[in-house]
């Protein structure tokens, strides 16, 4: 009796939604789409690719087909050389991001929150954010020499920048009134940064630092294309080097695959931290 | 007292050790002695106000009357430090206010909560620095209770009506065991049914904790509910700085009747020293 009722019960609950009309959002809001809907060009891409490989409208020099890339990605797992370096590639993008991250975050402040610091750093600030990223390799080989450190500060060089810029400017128009309030209730420079100015400009930081992520991939390039025995972007000038476009190839779909996972990674954290802070 | 907020008719005597709980320190003596505040500099200063000379004694609730952009607020504002006049000055308990000053506590006009943070945490920003963990924490319930949010308290500011953001605003100012509390029209944005639960709870906590109050309205009859005295702010002649115009003291002990025909008399005086003729309203 009672198994027969609580079956009733099921068998109601799993009719239920179909009643009910389906979730109100949009259809391009519907996860399923949006990952297919990104997946259509990369497919018809690679698609495509597959095509004009085999017709032979290219040499294997110039474009060889997929299997060929992924006949190099198998060649490199099995001499343990991929996963060496994916690793020591994004090894050096996220120390490099969180130094960056964090020397932005605090000359960002500085900046935005002082009208002195403002007065004697911005100027300095502005004109070393304009000096292109290959522009610092040889001057940090020849203090740093060729080892972690140069291409970890390169990538932190990368990084500082843009959560710089997002930073010190968003804390210009942090609401007067809440910081006058916290003042008034007390708080002084550091509790009153954490307190109310930073909150404030979470939105803002999170911008900035998917920027400096994306910038902390180039900068990784730059550093390893020049100097370096490990890395992807090592992979890639040895590839060049040894006419092996198939693992030049891999290199850069890697690239590719990295940094849009690190930056989907990061921009879940920010939705939780804007959710959060606002 | 039939208005007071829900918590307090619901359990009187929770709500007065509450009340009592809202005090702790002792109510401070505040002066303004020779005040002038004028913006700007050289030929294209503007002079606010001018000379104004003004002594609060102890526990005692001042309003602040006067039309828009006499110079109430910089007033009020001088006494908690957030501005600083630019002639005279002002003493707490005889001494000068510092910036900031941590002797008294602030209500906005706005309430100017912290969004991110639950109406405890934010009536928590104003407890004293170095209050104990355990100490804060229980005194925020009180305050909590104390103002009616106890169901309320974890909610965020955007999700709670402007009367509840205003009642946190006055937790948090609360908080800070003020020997003078400054509020600057706290009221004035919210509903004539709030307003008046908010004056008498201001009235219940008051009873219990008789700290010095300074009030800045433009509600002649929340002046007349809620001040010992009434100082009139305004403009003699071609002067374009105000100084105090009338100082009146209000009869009769709280909670008044808002219908006696005393405070009516009154009331028509004050209109038309703000320039309202009363018998047209």
């Amino acid at each position: 009796m009672s198994q027969a009722s609580s079956t009733g019960v099921a068998v109601a609950a799993d009719d239920e939604p179909r009643l009910v009309p389906p979730p109100a959002g949009a259809w391009h809001e519907r996860p399923v789409v949006r990952v297919l809907g990104g997946a259509l060009l990369p497919a018809t891409l690679l698609a495509l690719w597959q095509l004009v490989t085999s017709a032979g409208v290219f040499s294997a020099v110039q474009l060889p087909a997929p299997g060929a890339v992924l006949e190099a990605a198998r060649g490199l797992i099995e001499r343990d050389l991929l996963w060496q370096h994916v690793h020591i590639s994004t090894q050096r993008v996220l120390i490099g991001f969180a130094v960056g991250a964090a020397i932005g975050t605090a000359l960002g402040a500085l900046v935005g929150l002082s009208r002195v610091a403002d007065l004697l750093l911005a100027p300095t600030v502005g004109a070393l954010r304009a000096v292109p990223s290959l522009a610092w390799v040889p001057l940090l080989i020849l203090w740093l020499k060729i080892g972690e450190d140069s291409k970890i500060t390169l990538i932190a060089i990368g990084a500082t920048f843009p959560v710089f810029t997002t930073v010190s400017l968003a804390l210009r128009h942090v609401d007067r009134h809440l910081v006058e309030a916290g003042r008034a209730f007390g708080l002084r420079r550091l509790r009153l940064f954490a307190t109310v100015q930073l909150p404030a400009v979470v939105p803002a930081l999170f911008s900035g630092l998917r920027l400096a992520l994306a910038q902390s991939w180039l900068f990784l390039v730059a550093a390893e294309l020049i100097a370096s025995s490990q890395g992807l972007g090592y992979l890639l000038t040895e590839s060049q080097n040894n006419g092996r476009t198939d693992r030049l190839l891999l290199a850069i779909v890697l690239l590719a695959m990295l940094g849009k996972l690190s930056d989907a990674v990061l921009g879940v954290v920010e939705r939780w931290a804007v959710r959060r802070w606002t | 007292m039939s208005l007071l907020s829900p918590a307090l008719r619901r359990s009187p005597a929770a709500a007065s050790t509450s009340v009592t709980a809202a005090g702790g320190a002792d109510a401070l003596p505040l002066r303004f002695a020779a005040v002038g505040r004028s913006f700007g500099t050289g030929p294209r200063a503007r002079a606010v106000l001018r000379d104004i000379d003004l002594a609060l004694a102890p526990g005692e609730v001042v309003a602040l009357l006067g039309p828009s952009g006499c110079g109430k607020s910089t007033l009020l504002r001088g006494a908690a430090g957030l501005d600083t006049p630019t002639t005279g000055r002002v003493l707490i308990d005889d001494t000068p206010v510092r910036a900031y000053d941590e002797r008294c506590a602030v209500a906005f006009q706005e309430p100017r909560l912290l969004p991110w943070r639950t109406l405890r945490a934010n009536v928590a920003l104003g407890l004293p620095a170095g209050t104990e963990r355990r100490t804060g924490a229980s005194r925020v319930q009180e305050l909590l209770e104390l103002v009616g949010l106890a169901d309320q308290a974890d909610l965020r500011p955007r999700e709670v009506s402007g009367g509840m953001a205003q009642r946190t605003s006055l937790a948090r100012a609360l908080a800070r065991r003020p020997g003078v509390l400054l509020l600057d029209e706290p009221f004035g944005a919210l509903d004539a049914l709030t307003r008046l639960k908010m004056q008498d709870l201001l009235l219940a906590v008051h009873r219990g904790s008789p700290t010095t109050v300074l009030l800045v309205t433009h509600d002649v009859d929340e002046a007349l509910q809620l001040a010992d005295r009434i100082v009139v702010l305004g403009r003699s002649g071609e002067d374009p700085a105000a100084s105090v115009s009338q100082l009146v003291p209000v009869p009769g002990a709280r909670p008044r009747d808002r219908g006696s025909v005393e405070l009516a008399a009154l009331r028509s005086r004050l209109l038309e020293s703000l320039g309202v003729d009363a018998h047209r309203h």
